[in-house]
């Protein structure tokens, strides 16, 4: 314990990180997952099928092969086309951001599912009621369909949200200094790998249960809602 | 071996993974094996643990549902390094007879995967025996069968029979887990893929071969298992003729 203790503030930073490439990656692939939806939802046979190669190449790869290949690659990538087309020039991606783009990517697929079940849940009523009142298609879709989707989508959002921390576990092969590093890094330095470990698990354990807490709260006031109360 | 000329793509060589077949076998011997036995493990933990769950067993429930939180909880890289690493702190592991186990990476790897399998198939099972019709279980109580044999004969295959989309899930998770067993110089697929890129120092060529395989991999569970599906739920669909 006064090993944690002593080396707190490193491993409060490895949290902070963890958390940061975590909620970073949410946000990618809530956008990645609304273009998804819309992209296998809509009547364009190049968007649907757009679409479904992105789900189904992302769920067949395993998180660290696509993390290590865009590090990786995607760097060499990206300078081969700046130095072919001369637009820019050299480029390192951080780890922060390969980690970023790789899970976000990943969790994207995931969203997409979530929110195309969503949407296909909304009563087609709804959408022609809107046709009707003269409402043009961004506004049903900001006014129908996206709220009550957000709120049929908060469950399997949950999920995808509880698995994506645990993900972010992974970045630490790629060198990112977040929790899991940090407690290996410094657990095999001084010799005591497994109390600093068991830190980690336990703070990852931590961190589950109050994003199940806070969800949880959210989606009782969610049904609430939707029940008029 | 010899260099084939319309396999050199400039940017992307595929002679270099070619050169390097016998990396990629083992490494696909490997996750397959490490695998199929954490799946298998886990299944055969699962069972009596599932059940003394579902049964709300005093002694036993909440202990089970302590056990399979937090390895569902948690993620399965920091419960491999724990075996892997932490065990090692302590010399009364060291000197013991587990330490010719415990400081083999293989051996960590299918100790961490199974019990992470088993907390997960534990939940999935418990579901699907909870449930389960009511009806069926009576029926078999009736008839005057013991526990096991009601286990065997009733529960088990009905309960199956139900969570096999869940099981698919599983399996599939259990695979793309899996990679995490290169982190401890297991050689496996993305290992493979890893050294033919450490070796000859480029970004693509063995990330590309080991995604490749991986997608293979899951290509063929995913059709054989909803094969399977449909043979074990034939008697749901209407008759045809």
């Amino acid at each position: 314990m006064e090993q944690i203790w002593e080396f707190r503030s490193i491993l409060l930073q490895g949290m902070l990180w963890s958390i940061a490439v975590a909620v970073s990656s949410l946000m990618l692939s809530v956008i990645l997952g609304l273009i998804g939806a819309w992209g296998k939802l809509s009547s364009n046979s190049t968007a649907n099928r757009l679409a479904n190669m992105y789900t189904t190449v992302v769920r067949g790869v395993p998180d660290l092969v696509l993390m290590l290949l865009i590090f990786y690659g995607g760097q060499q990538t990206l300078n081969h086309i700046g130095q072919s087309t001369g637009l820019w020039g050299y480029i390192e991606i951080g780890q922060f951001t390969a980690s970023v783009s790789t899970i976000g990517l990943i969790f994207g697929a995931y969203m997409t599912e979530t929110f195309r079940g969503a949407i296909i849940a909304i009563p087609q009523g709804q959408r022609e009621a809107g046709i009707a009142c003269g409402m043009s298609k961004v506004l049903i879709f900001k006014r129908i369909i996206f709220p009550q989707m957000l709120q049929i989508a908060l469950p399997s959002f949950t999920n995808n949200w509880l698995v994506l921390i645990k993900t972010t576990s992974l970045v630490s092969v790629l060198g990112l200094q977040e929790l899991t590093y940090v407690s290996k890094a410094i657990g095999l330095k001084y010799q005591s790998p497994f109390t600093f470990l068991i830190f980690a698990f336990f703070a990852y354990l931590i961190l589950t249960m109050i994003s199940e807490l806070i969800f949880y709260f959210l989606n009782r006031k969610n049904r609430m809602v939707s029940r008029g109360i | 071996m010899e260099k084939i000329n319309w396999l050199d793509w400039g940017v992307i060589d595929w002679n270099l993974p070619l050169n390097h077949w016998d990396l990629f076998i083992v490494g696909t011997f490997n996750t397959v094996l490490l695998t199929i036995l954490a799946l298998f493990v886990g299944w055969v933990l699962s069972i009596p643990l599932a059940f003394l769950r579902a049964n709300r067993n005093k002694l036993f429930n909440y202990p089970i549902l302590c056990f399979t939180y937090v390895f569902r909880g948690t993620p399965l890289l920091i419960q491999l390094f724990l075996i892997y690493y932490g065990a090692g702190q302590f010399d009364i592991i060291k000197e013991s007879v587990f330490w010719v186990i415990l400081k083999d990476p293989w051996w960590c790897a299918f100790i961490a995967f199974s019990l992470n399998s088993a907390a997960y198939q534990t939940e999935i099972l418990r579901g699907a025996i909870e449930t389960m019709p009511q009806g069926e279980n009576e029926v078999a109580v009736s008839m005057g069968m013991p526990v096991l044999l009601r286990l065997r004969r009733i529960i088990l295959p009905s309960a199956t029979r139900r969570a096999l989309p869940m099981y698919s899930n599983e399996i599939i998770f259990m695979l793309h887990g899996s990679v995490i067993a290169s982190t401890i110089t297991i050689l496996d697929i993305l290992k493979a893929g890893r050294m033919v890129n450490g070796q000859y120092y480029v970004a693509y060529e063995g990330f590309i071969t080991a995604a490749v395989i991986y997608m293979a991999l899951v290509f063929i569970t995913t059709k054989g298992l909803k094969r399977l599906e449909g043979n074990w739920n034939a008697y749901k669909q209407p008759r045809t003729t």
